[in-house]
């Protein structure tokens, strides 16, 4: 299995040290919530990632940008398996998932165990259609988490309340706005109580004038102290929520350090085209 | 009532249908529950086949999908009068060896369990189709969105997969459901006691052709108009969620 130093030989990589260790705000403050060591993935000849290294402490917002292709929203769905890595090691709240010598999953038991500490949130929502919005929200503490029913129903109205939704909860997906059903999976994502949220690009499939009512929900969550790996594009945001920029270039981390140092001094010029490009 | 049927002059026909022997309604009536009874049977076993079938053809190994493939190709290619000669002699002659190899004497195969067998693997091959064709319409995300929450593969199949797919799957489904319970009249060539068998028997003893066969069209067209309303109800149900295409207005 390569590790991320001898997996980067690619010269371009210089702008990070070999130390990729997030967190530098929050010092030693907490556990690693997740912690990625030289992540490959490759689909057929592609190589999608080459050899991503990255922790985050608990507490920690961790922004990921780049451009289209550059292997952000892959790099997030291997984190929890969606997508089987080629290689490299991933350890979630101190436990490190299984893998064969191929990368995939050694124990399907732990991954799904795993899987409902990580709540995703997906750019397409991808919320259950056949289910009313307070159905989506129970279905996972109900059925894979065994919370009582009347438990799961009371917390699920609080947290639709919490994301603005309290007099939809009979609603179906299908006839909300992308904004509210956006606000609905986060509602679903909360629900499990996650030590860490993904967000695979939440804001990118809705109208501009949509994207504020989603970003305040999630800013909300930074400040209450929620681990969150953010995928995005929206460099604003970023730049005012995150603790950490990650700029992917050709599954390479290029550049990464806190906000202020990422977007108002960058160092590779990779990065500064690509700030230019999106600004 | 009597003064009406006989008005219309059907006084005759009254007394062939009638429920209590001489009349022969109660055999169409029997033939009937049999149709029905087989023809649920068949559609119920056919589902199960068809959901293996489905999920065989879209995740199973080369060789699966291989076996999958000539199943539902020659059960469709081979015109179900034939198949049901084939199967019902030869399942029931295969039953029969093998009973024997194994030291009991002849098997009884009761009609019912023979008929559902043969139907239910004829249907098998369409209900595959059908629920592939509804598994892949239903939008990856969802499937997705359950892996990504930790539900393993069989909740996920019950709680996301047949719930989102019986939208896509329930027209085609109606559609197999009303040629189940007529193909059961095809079960009449081997000699089962369904609805059309027990017609014919009636129209011969009684010569009155044209009565006992309005009789019997009559009946599986009650058929029909019943399961249209269930199907329409669970379509209703299935679709739940989704907004309706009329909603433009037009």
């Amino acid at each position: 299995m390569p590790t991320a130093a001898s997996a980067d030989p690619d010269p371009a990589a210089t702008a990070t040290p070999s130390t990729r260790t997030v967190s530098a705000a929050q010092g030693q403050s907490g556990q690693d919530a997740v912690r990625i060591e030289g992540l490959h993935k490759s689909f057929g000849t592609l190589e999608v990632l080459k050899g991503v290294s990255l922790t985050a402490k608990q507490g920690d917002v961790v922004a990921i940008i780049g451009g289209s292709g550059s292997g952000k929203s892959t790099m997030l769905r291997c984190i929890n398996f969606l997508e089987t890595p080629s290689a490299g090691k991933i350890v979630i709240d101190g436990e490190e998932i299984k893998m064969r010598a191929d990368g995939s999953p050694a124990n399907r038991r732990q991954i799904e165990r795993i899987r409902t500490r990580l709540a995703m949130v997906f750019q397409s929502f991808n919320l259950w259609t056949h289910r009313t919005l307070l159905e989506n929200v129970i279905e996972v503490p109900i059925h894979v988490l065994k919370v009582p029913r009347a438990e799961a129903i009371a917390q699920a109205r609080t947290l639709l309340q919490r994301v603005g939704l309290a007099n939809k909860e009979d609603s179906f997906p299908a006839f909300l706005s992308g904004g509210q059903q956006q606000r609905a999976a986060i509602a679903r994502a909360l629900a499990v109580d996650p030590s860490v949220m993904l967000f695979d690009e939440p804001t990118s499939a809705l109208d501009p004038e949509l994207v504020g009512e989603v970003l305040t929900v999630i800013r909300d969550l930074a400040a209450e102290g929620r681990t969150m790996l953010l995928v995005t594009h929206e460099m604003r945001f970023a730049r005012e929520v995150a603790d950490h920029v990650v700029y992917l270039y050709q599954g390479q981390i290029e550049e990464q350090g806190p906000p202020a140092e990422v977007f108002g001094n960058p160092k590779s010029d990779r990065l500064r085209q690509f700030l230019q490009s999106v600004s | 009532m009597e003064l009406i049927l006989e008005t219309l002059g059907l006084t005759e026909t009254a007394a062939l249908l009638s429920l209590s022997p001489p009349g022969w309604g109660a055999n169409l009536l029997r033939g009937l529950a049999n149709s029905l009874q087989i023809a649920l049977g068949a559609f119920g076993m056919g589902l199960v086949i068809g959901l293996f079938g489905a999920y065989g053809k879209l995740y199973g190994g080369p060789i699966l999908r291989d076996l999958l493939a000539i199943y539902t190709t020659v059960i469709r290619a081979v015109p179900e009068l034939v198949l049901i000669l084939i199967l019902y002699y030869v399942g029931t002659d295969l039953i029969n060896k093998l009973a024997q190899f194994m030291g009991y004497g002849r098997v009884e195969i009761s009609g019912v369990v023979a008929g559902i067998w043969v139907l239910g693997i004829v249907q098998g091959a369409y209900a595959t189709e059908i629920l592939r064709g509804a598994i892949q319409a239903v939008p990856p995300g969802q499937i997705e969105a359950a892996r990504a929450y930790g539900m393993p593969a069989l909740l996920t199949l019950r709680r996301v997969t047949v719930p989102a797919l019986m939208a896509f799957a329930t027209p085609g489904l109606a559609n197999l459901w009303l040629i189940a319970t007529k193909d059961t009249a095809l079960l009449a060539v081997v000699g089962f006691n369904e609805l059309t068998l027990e017609t014919k028997q009636a129209a011969s003893s009684t010569r009155s052709y044209f009565t006992f066969f309005l009789a019997a069209g009559g009946l599986y067209l009650m058929v029909t108009l019943c399961s249209g309303v269930v199907f329409a109800r669970i379509e209703k149900w299935a679709r739940r969620g989704q907004p309706s295409l009329r909603q433009g207005g037009l």
